[in-house]
Order: structure tokens, then sequence, then C-alpha cells
């Protein structure tokens, strides 16, 4: 039992007393562990307690929101909500109907990364940490560790009440290597749903990223230019989330006519290989769930069928104004914000290449690995490469400097000539959208080869 | 607040509480109109000691909290990095005015009239565009307390105007937009429209980018989107102190154009970033980072300080409560004497960058940006000729910045007031372009 629990009456009466169209309550509780190392200096170990919630009212088609950490007068928050919500109204509110769900979601653990001592934690990032620092011409490093464990209570004015409780674990680590006033550094990032394991045994990763650090310093940059780009699992998922992904996010085209125009089920994006899936309800992923924040139970989408649009991501709201069935992709990062549409585990089918099919035919052209980002604006997007490696006659050559790569989505997909057959989720990244970021997401894609890929150089 | 700090001197020898309440009212446009109304209240209170010498850190979303917070920063004490600092005594801090009672006075209604005349104005003149935004009024207290007698307390207040224009025309999105921010209320911002308003008049061809190696004129927008990053963790005193800091050396050293000073200033009345004390109760100042492109200083909190062998700057800084870190507070870039004409005149063949899009996903902290180019115009014999798209830039500060033509000689505040800069003209840098343009309907 915890504080949250005590509070079922009230929220139970708030709902009860309800004036507008609709009205939610969440509430949420977590702990959080931190270790952050800098070169030998454990700058930051902390532990932290966060509780809070909100009320989101509908009311004549517009939403009202308050969100607070003072748990007492529940009742009054929810009426602010719903006042705000008239305020703002003049239309008529639409929902997509779903059936309530009175349910307890238990979290996945596998190894429970909460229940394992500070000591050992710390005892794992030395390690790490001594083999990052001892790599030739590395300068300093940084790990970075956090755990948390989250519990939220959803319930809503259709008779909703979900309990749910997650862990997420996060890792990373940078080498950064130094030569007079050169400075280049290399990454790993790692995430899982409840098992520390995920985090364990990296010893040989992260070496390789100590050693590639200080490579760095010494490889050349890519030219600037248009190339044959062969992109690994972990960037290939990177490049559906951003160049795809993003825009099948329906609250970005429900009310714009034109953007709906754009995204008509049935036009043609890429050629017959391509397929794109969100499925929030494959096992254990950190972007896995049962319900989303709107309480709608999580559907598996396929966004793109041979290269054609077939679906989209959708809230309760979007759902409802489009015509289309709820998909149970309303996520909210924490109780500070509203759920809006975000992707879950967003991937690329497999297909039938291996990779050295897919570089077999590419006389000069790119390979490249990892992440340090991607961003899109819909129409254009930009990822960008943290280990690069010039494609010379079919094979793997020389290390290049990292590269930023940019593409247009109405030409890019099309540019997708082959893929690869080694389907693989990464597990490290995190998704912004608005404020809220670092949403926990996974992408995931086999090699693919993307022609005509516009690649930033000097 | 007492009750912790009391608690806390029980079981260390230092400890200070910090704390945060913060009290935000966003109005929001979507699609033109007026969709959500949102009140947000929120709590943070961070506690700091100092246990047999070493750092011990938690935080609370709750007041009645103090027994565990204070037990869960002395558990994790015993692994913490070692103390290497006093916490100030004072509690003098500078004369930093940020808090205007008249923004807690604005009303909803003006809020929503705010973002309507923008939406409409913008709309008159192009029917098609579709705006999103927000207008925010919002209120922080901050009070800090430690146990050598130190104590801050201060208000801020915030407005924040923010609107965002898409323009389709079968695949092709243009984006235009433009904010504003202060602890003052604003009543008016028409000069957000006027400014979306231009945007879309010098966008309203497209043309066939350049591509190799051009001069370049960064606009305001586009100095914060390319250098802001690179320079603010150039000067992290943190990260010079691990020695990863490509200027870490090279204090007193020409690293830039003679014609680039840049500077830290938190002391500058009423503006959104600035703050009579850092987050660990040092007085603010003004920080002289580079003069005539010589590298003066960088930036300190106590502890990365203590571990340098220099003192705070007052740079110290908790993100959500967190640890401080030594962090700007409003980045100045002094101005030049070119006007914008002159500079655009000056180029036969070149580009103007507005907005990057990704320029801080790659290696930073060696300087690198790298991105597309969201909005910038092409320059063809000192006019502006149209938009450029699937075009993107690359380069180092490093180099960028060591050779400037011009800066302008008017500057403007950006990006919530982080950032305070002219225009930026470089001589040169590397564009590229993508040759296979998206021409035909595709559907």
């Amino acid at each position: 039992m915890s504080r949250l629990d005590d509070l079922r009456d009230e929220i139970t009466e708030a709902l009860r007393r309800n004036q507008a169209d609709y009205l939610e309550i969440r509430l949420e509780e977590s702990q959080t562990s931190r270790l952050q190392y800098r070169g030998k200096e454990l700058e930051n170990i902390s532990k932290t307690a966060s509780m809070g919630g909100n009320a989101r009212a509908m009311a004549k088609g517009a939403w009202g929101f308050v969100s607070f950490n003072q748990m007492d007068h529940l009742r009054e928050k929810a009426d602010l909500a719903a006042r705000q919500a008239s305020l703002a109204g003049k239309e008529t509110s639409q929902l997509a109907p779903v059936s309530p769900v009175v349910d307890v979601v238990p979290p996945v653990i596998k190894k429970d990364p909460t229940a394992i001592p500070l000591q050992e934690k710390k005892q794992l990032l030395d390690e790490y940490n001594d083999i990052l620092l001892s790599q030739p011409r590395i300068q300093t490093s940084i790990l970075f560790y956090s755990d948390s464990y989250k519990r939220t209570i959803f319930a809503s004015s259709e008779g909703s009440f979900i309990e749910r409780s997650k862990i997420d674990v996060m890792l990373r680590a940078a080498a950064i290597a130094r030569e007079g006033s050169e400075v280049q550094q290399a990454s790993l990032s790692i995430g899982s749903n409840g098992d520390f394991r995920a985090v364990e045994n990296l010893h040989q990763q992260i070496k390789e990223i100590g050693q590639r650090a200080g490579e760095l310093l010494s490889a050349p940059p890519a030219k600037s230019g248009e190339y044959t780009v062969v992109l690994d699992p972990v960037l290939a998922g990177v490049f559906a989330h951003e160049a795809f992904g993003h825009l099948s996010e329906s609250d970005f085209v429900y009310e714009d006519q034109r953007m709906r125009e754009i995204m008509t089920l049935g036009r043609r994006f890429g050629s017959k290989h391509l397929n794109i899936v969100d499925d929030p309800t494959l096992p254990g992923l950190r972007g896995s769930y049962k319900y989303d924040d709107e309480g709608v139970p999580a559907a598996s989408t396929c966004l793109i069928r041979e290269g054609v649009l077939v679906g989209r991501l959708h809230s309760r709201e979007t759902a409802a104004k489009m015509g289309e069935k709820t998909t149970g992709h309303a996520r909210a990062l924490d109780y500070h914000f509203p759920p809006i549409v975000r992707m879950s585990n967003t991937f690329i089918e497999p297909s039938s290449f291996s990779l050295e099919e897919l570089l077999a035919d590419i006389q000069e052209g790119v390979y490249a690995k990892n992440w340090y980002g991607g961003t899109t604006s819909m129409e254009m997007f930009t990822f960008s490469a943290a280990e690069v490696y010039r494609i010379r006659e079919g094979k793997i050559a020389e290390l290049l400097r990292p590269v930023v790569l940019t593409g247009n989505l109405f030409v890019t997909l099309e540019n997708i000539d082959a893929i690869g057959n080694d389907l693989d989720m990464n597990q490290g990244g995190g998704c912004g959208k608005g404020m809220q970021v670092p949403l926990p997401v996974s992408n995931g894609s086999p090699h693919i080869r993307l022609r005509h890929c516009l690649v930033g150089g000097r | 607040m007492e009750r912790i700090l009391s608690l806390a001197k029980k079981k260390a020898e230092e400890a200070e509480v910090f704390s945060v309440s913060a009290e935000e009212t966003p109005v929001i446009f979507e699609t033109n109109r007026l969709k959500q109304l949102q009140t947000r209240e929120s709590q943070i209170i961070a506690l700091r000691i100092v246990r047999k010498g070493r750092i011990g850190f938690s935080l609370t979303t709750q007041r009645d909290e103090a027994a565990a917070l204070v037990s869960r920063a002395a558990e994790v004490a015993e692994f913490g990095a070692e103390s290497r600092f006093e916490l100030p005594a004072t509690n003098s801090s500078a004369n930093v005015p940020v808090y205007d009672p008249q923004v807690e006075s604005m009303r909803l209604e003006q809020m929503v009239e705010l973002g309507e005349a923008v939406i409409q104005q913008v709309r008159q003149h192009t029917p098609d565009l579709v705006c999103d935004g927000s207008i925010t009024r919002g209120l922080l207290s901050i009070h800090l307390w430690n146990s050598r007698g130190g104590e801050a307390t201060y208000r801020k207040s915030l407005c924040q105007v923010v609107l965002n224009g898409t323009l389709i025309r079968d695949t092709d999105m243009l984006f235009v937009g433009d904010s504003d921010s202060s602890c003052h209320p604003i009543y008016d911002a028409t000069w957000i429209a006027h400014s979306m308003i231009e945007q879309l008049d010098l966008a309203r061809n497209i043309a066939t980018a350049p591509a190799g190696e051009l001069p370049v004129i960064f606009t305001p927008r586009g100095v914060a989107s390319a250098f802001y990053a690179p320079l603010a963790v150039a000067f992290n005193g943190r990260i010079v102190w691990q020695g990863v800091s490509p200027l870490g050396k090279r204090r007193g050293e020409l690293v830039f154009d003679q014609k680039f000073h840049l500077q830290d200033d938190a002391t500058l009345p009423f503006c959104p970033r600035s703050r009579p004390c850092d987050d660990e109760g040092v007085p603010s100042r003004r920080i002289v980072l580079v003069d005539q492109g010589r590298v003066q200083d960088f930036l300190y909190d106590l502890q990365t300080a203590g571990l340098a062998g220099t003192r705070s700057t007052g740079s110290g800084s908790r993100v959500n409560g967190g640890l401080p870190m030594p962090s700007p507070s409003a980045l100045v870039i002094g101005e030049g004497n070119a006007s914008w004409e002159e500079m655009v005149k000056d180029i036969k063949l070149g580009l103007i960058v507005d907005q990057l899009m990704g320029a801080e996903q790659t290696n930073v902290l060696g300087g690198e940006f790298g991105g597309n180019v969201l909005l910038g115009y092409k320059v063809e014999n000192g006019e502006v000729v149209g938009r450029v798209k699937d075009t993107m830039v690359s380069g180092n500060i490093y180099q960028i910045l060591r050779e400037i033509v011009a800066l302008g000689k008017e500057r403007r505040w950006i990006a919530g007031g982080m950032l305070h800069t002219p225009a930026i003209y470089c001589p040169r840098l590397t564009v590229g372009r993508s040759q296979s343009h998206y021409s035909g309907t595709g559907k």
C-alpha cells in the first residue's frame, strides 16, 4: 500500500461529480536512483522520490488540464480542469468510444534493478570506467546509470480504473579522446524494461567505444554529398522513427486538411518490400505497455504495408475526428503533461538480404552505424551517425568522422532499395515531442540500403 | 524547510535545502484556434549534504517527507564525491529585478485575445497558413538555506509567447514562427506577426540551393541553432576541468575573430534567464568569456571551482532541482557595425541560414555543428532570391568563428532569453545539396 491508495475515495468522488463531457485523473509516484561519473569523479549519486498527478477534462471540444504535486483537494483540481475546458470550448467533444477497463498491470521484472544495492551498481560502473579510461588517447569518460520505478493510477469518468507499474533502466557510456585542441567521442546507450542484466557484461562493448574514440582523432571527415548509404539496425531504427514514425502520429494530421490529403491511406511512400510497424504489445521492450495514458488497450499498428500507407497512430480524439479505430498511442512523459500521440516500438520488418549482399555492388558509399540523434520537421528529417565507415568496392573500409544525414520523406523512403534479414530492436533511445522528453521507446530494423542520401561533411 | 535543515545538520557537517515552487498557466492554440487551457503547479525540494567529507543528494516533491529525504541523502553520501567547496554564508544577492506583479494579474481572456490577434493578422496575409502556439504566464518562487547561515529568496515572473505556422503546398512544407519572453507581461505581440509575415514573403519562391564552399549569413536564430550548443559546452568549467574543452588550455589566446565578443550575463533586469544569485546562493555577475576574440574566462559552480582551484562565477544551475552544474544564464554576443542590407548586398552567391534542424546532434564537444536548413534563403548578386530546400550545412565553430566578415549592428533575444545576438556573416561554409528534388505529386 502506498499513499496513492489512500486517495481512491477522493478520486471516485471527484469523477462522480464531473460536469464536463469527459474527465480523467492520473496520479503517479516514482523512485529514481542515479549514478554519474565524469572521468574518475562520481559526480552524482542520488536517490529521489516524486509524487504528483493531474486532472484532464474535455468540454465542447476543448481541453482543460491541471497538474500538481500537492495531492490534497483533488476535487477542486478536477473542477478547475472542467471549468478551463468549458471556457476554451466552442465545438462538440469527440472521443472514440472505448470500453471501461478495471485492471492492475504489474511491472515486468526479470532481474529487478531497484532491488540491487547501490554498492553493486557503483562496482559495475567502476569496472566500465576503468576500461574506458585505460584506452589510448582517452582524456575522460562519462558514465550515466539510472533506474526508476513508476506506479500510475488512471481513472476516468467513464468507469476505467487502471493501476500500472513499470521499471525502466538506462546506461549511457561515452569515451572522450583528445589530442591538442581536437576532441572526439564515442558512446553507447542501453535501456531495458525491468531487467538489470541488460546493463551487465558490457565490458567488451565498453572497450570498443574507448578504442573508437581514440581512433576518431586520426579519422578523416566525410566529404559532403550524396551517397549510397547502408544503415545498421540501430541507425535504421532511428531513421524509421524520424523519417516516417512521427508523421504517422495523427495529432499532426487530424485537424489539418492539407496534412490529411498528404497522409491519405493508400498513398505509396516506398517500394513493395517496405513494411513499417508500431507495436506496443511486443513483450518486455522499453516502449511496451498494455494500456496507454487514456486507458485504451494498446494495439499493434501496421503503418506501411508493401510500401503503401495503411495505418496511423491515434489518441481517442484523433481517432474520433478521423473516423478510424483507436490504437492506444496516447502517452504522457509523466504527470506534468497531458497524453499526446506517441510511438512505442517502431520497426522496419526484415526482408531477405545479408549485409554482404547489401554492400556488394556499392563502388563508393557510406556505412553508418549507431546514433547521436535524429529529428524531423515532417517533410525533412535528419539523423546522425556516431560510427561511420567508407564503403569501397563492396567492402567496409576506413573509419570516418561522425556525420549528419538528411532526407526528404517523400523521396527517401522510395530510395530504400534493399532490406536486410537481421532485425534488431534498439533499447537505448528516448523520444522527444513538445516538451515531453525522453519518453522510453524502442526502434528497430534490419540493415537497409538507401540510394542518394545526403551526407554532411567537409 | 527549516525542519529538513535541522534534521540534516544532525547527520551531516554541511547541509543545503533548495526549493522551487512554480505555477504556470499556458493558453494553447492548435490549428488556428484555442484548444487547451492549463494550470501547472509544481514543487521540488532538494537536499545536498556533506557527510564525512562526501556529497549526498536527494530530492522530493512532497513537503512532509523530511525524514525520508534526509536519510536517502545520507545513504548516498557514503559513495558521493569528495566535497571541494564551502557553502556561502552570506545572504547578499545582486540587485537584479526579475519579478513584475503585473504578470500574475494577466487575465486568461487577454492571453487568448493576444494569440488570436497574431493568428488573425498572419492569416490575413496567408489564409492557408495553419498556426499553433501558446501564451504562458508563470511565477517561480525560489528559496535556498544552508547550514552556514546563508539564505536566498526571490520570486520571478515569466511571460512567454510562441507562435508557429505551417504552410503546405502539395508535399512542400514551410515552417515559420517566432517567440518572445520576458519577466514583464507581454500585451502586444504584433512584432511576431510581422516577423512571420516577413518569413513568408522571403520564402515565397523556392530557389535551387547552391553547393560547395560558400559565404553564409546566420540570422540571430541561425546563430542560436548552429553555435549555441558548442559554445555552451566549451565554456563550461566542468568540461574545462575534465580537459576536453577545446578552449581549456587557451585562456588569453586569440581563438576567435577579433570582432567576436561573448559574455554571460544573469544581471540584465527583467530578462527571463536573469537571477539575483545562482542556485547555490552565489551572487550573479556579468562574466566576460571572449574579449576581442581572446578567451577570458569559464563558468564555474562551487564544486567545479573547488576542483579547478578557482572561484565560483555564480553559474551553478540545477536542472529540475538536481545537483548544481555550471551553465550559462544568458549568452550575449557583442554587436558589430554592419546593417542587414550591407551584409546581403556583399554576397555574390551564398546562403542565409535562419533555422537549422539537427545541428546539435553531432560532436558539439569538438565544436562541430551540421544540419538540414529548415528555413534558409539563397542570395544571388546581393539579393534574396528564394528559399532553399534539401540543403545541409556543416562546420566547426573553431574554424567558422575564427574569421568573421561582419556582425550585424542590431541584436535580438532568442530561445526564451538564452541568447542575445546579432547576425553573423561568415566567409565560407560547406553547403551540401540533394540532387534528387521531389517534383511529382506522388499519390
